[in-house]
């Protein structure tokens, strides 16, 4: 089968808040699927639902060929999750942790012993399996974890923020034994992310979140590609000045100002940033630098959104997006 | 198959736990010696003449303080179902392919093991500090203690099961935990003590009563007799009815909790 998920018309409906909204998406067998958006977008309400922690209020879903609401057991032994809160027993060693998990997940005792060998080894936690999880650091907790989550042989692994809260390092290694566990175990990973650089290196194709509704999806290059153009990065004393004449005179609407700059897409970024500096020139502004780079994913998200992924993060946490986050959980 | 080895490891996990958690095992031998040691020196004296003749209170006391323990230890270990969902833990267990049922009865069974295990230190203790007592009894009082154990567990589980922290967990202590003991005749014999009848109408209601009760007759012997509340084989018909209504509770608590 190729396509090992697919969601019909999924949707979570909390009082007047629709938290996933009519969404319809394939996955493809063996590929690394990420949901990007900022939270409260419903990614993990999606998650949720797919691993049938949560009933969908209309529309409805397989994962690998089973119904997510009649055939919700098969379903459970299908995957493996790492919920985005952690979820191992801190009075348990490492290896009880796996050895639990494999019980639970039926197993077989003759397999069990080799599982959990290899599960340790491929999470380099080997040296560590016999203490209590309360002496781990969140990193190796995390790596337990990803690994606990793949003890059964799923054909799916859902992670849920898999890197959030940890430092740069930790992120980078996690990041490398996703891939290495993806391609070990030959299985399909769906992440739910608000990280864009996560969601950028890890996924094969993203669909990016908002309000409920997918509202692109492709892969990395691809929804890069298709904002046609540069980036031009102006830094100057009069930013917001800078940034309504940029609109006004030369109508260049894809515009952001992000930690004090002004970011602006365009089809042919050497042409026009003589243009801006001339522009700026005569309005006595002064430019203290001018750089070019290509689109990243915040560009998309902003060209799709019309909005910053980063502006609406910080927000969420004191505004209405707070209480809609609140409702989710 | 699975579900087999669901409940085995379910159930290893608490006994793991219970081993480890150092704080608790020195808790579970210190309490019972208060109360049998200064408790009872106190309140020795206030009995003479409403116990048999051949019965001295200590003696009397021990069996109540066995299921005062097992009734505390019980209620105790909701607090880990807490714990649990606080921590994230039980997602882990709730996701997993095993069925609910199984999920409750490895929980149940493997708390009720712990306290078990608290029942017979008591018992142990109740020998060491020399409470005129057969050993052998501790033969008969073992599947008794089991049996007062599954019942009390499954109401720490089940009302653990609806709590989402643990702030709401120290009211269990008063509402819950002290009037059974209190009402249990744990302390005081329920039976020609001229007690007012509101509290013996009450404690007929409360299992633990029969649960200590059995546990007197199978312990003190015919001495016990004068004062029994009612026959060993209708106690254990009390309580076994008693546990079988509370796992049919608890598996519903466990199967509404997400």
């Amino acid at each position: 089968m190729s396509h090992i998920i697919e969601t019909r018309q999924l949707t979570k409906v909390y009082g007047s808040l629709k938290a996933v909204d009519k969404v319809d998406v394939t996955v493809e067998s063996g590929e690394i699927f990420g949901l990007l958006g900022p939270n409260g977008a419903g990614k993990t309400t999606i998650i949720s639902m797919l691993c049938t922690i949560l009933k969908p209020t209309l529309g409805t879903a397989t994962v690998n060929g089973y119904d997510i609401v009649k055939e919700a057991n098969k379903v459970r032994k299908s995957i493996g999750i790492v919920f985005q809160d952690p979820s191992i027993d801190d009075r348990l060693t490492g290896r009880e942790n796996l050895y639990m998990h494999a019980n639970l997940y039926g197993v077989p005792a003759s397999e069990q012993k080799e599982r959990v060998d290899r599960i340790l080894k491929l999470v380099e936690l080997e040296d560590r399996a016999d203490d209590l999880l309360r002496t781990y650091s969140g990193g190796m907790r995390r790596r337990l974890e990803l690994g606990r989550g793949l003890i059964h042989y799923p054909k799916v692994l859902f992670l849920d923020e898999p890197t959030v809260g940890l430092d740069p390092q930790t992120r980078d290694h996690i990041w490398k034994y996703i891939r290495e566990l993806k391609q070990a175990h030959d299985i399909t990973v769906v992440l739910t992310t608000h990280y864009m650089d996560e969601a950028d290196r890890l996924s094969d194709r993203i669909a990016i979140m908002d309000y409920g509704k997918i509202v692109i999806l492709d892969s990395p290059s691809k929804l890069k590609e298709t904002l046609e153009g540069d980036v031009v990065v102006i830094r100057a004393n009069n930013i917001e000045g800078l940034s309504e004449l940029v609109t006004e005179r030369l109508g260049f609407n894809q515009k952001q100002i992000v930690d004090g700059a002004l970011e602006v897409t365009v089809r042919n970024g050497k042409a026009v940033m003589p243009r801006i500096m001339e522009l700026a020139t005569q309005n006595n502004i002064y430019v203290e630098s001018v750089l070019l780079r290509e689109p990243n994913l915040e560009d998309v998200f902003l060209h799709y959104t019309g909005r910053n992924i980063r502006e609406d993060t910080t927000r969420e946490l004191h505004g209405a997006a707070a209480a809609r986050r609140r409702a989710i959980r | 198959m699975s579900e087999r080895r669901g409940f085995y490891s379910l159930w290893l996990r608490e006994i793991k736990r219970f081993i480890r958690d150092r704080t608790r095992l020195v808790t579970s031998f210190v309490q019972p010696i208060l109360w049998l040691i200064i408790f009872a020196a106190a309140f020795a004296t206030r009995f003479v003449g409403s116990l048999p003749a051949d019965l001295n209170f200590r003696q009397f006391l021990l069996p109540g303080i066995i299921g005062q323990t097992i009734l505390f230890t019980a209620m105790f270990m909701g607090i880990n179902v807490i714990w649990d969902k606080e921590f994230g833990f039980m997602k882990e267990i709730l996701v997993s392919p095993v069925s609910r049922l199984t999920i409750f009865l490895g929980k149940m069974v493997g708390d009720s093991t712990d306290a078990f295990l608290q029942g017979i230190i008591v018992f142990v203790i109740g020998l060491a500090i020399g409470i005129p007592l057969n050993p052998i009894t501790l033969l008969y009082a073992l599947p008794i203690l089991m049996l007062i154990s599954f019942g009390l567990v499954s109401i720490g589980l089940t009302i653990a099961s609806f709590m989402s922290n643990l702030e709401g967990f120290g009211a269990i202590q008063t509402f819950v935990n002290l009037p059974l003991f209190f009402l249990s005749g744990a302390l005081f014999p329920l039976k020609g003590g001229g007690l007012p009848t509101w509290l013996t109408d009450v404690a007929a209601w409360n299992p633990l009563t029969y649960g200590v009760d059995a546990l007197r007759h199978v312990m003190l012997g015919n001495s016990w007799a004068p004062l029994q509340v009612q026959s060993l084989w209708v106690d254990l018909g009390v309580v076994a009815l008693f546990d079988g209504i509370m796992v049919v509770v608890g598996t519903w608590a466990f199967t509404r909790m997400k």
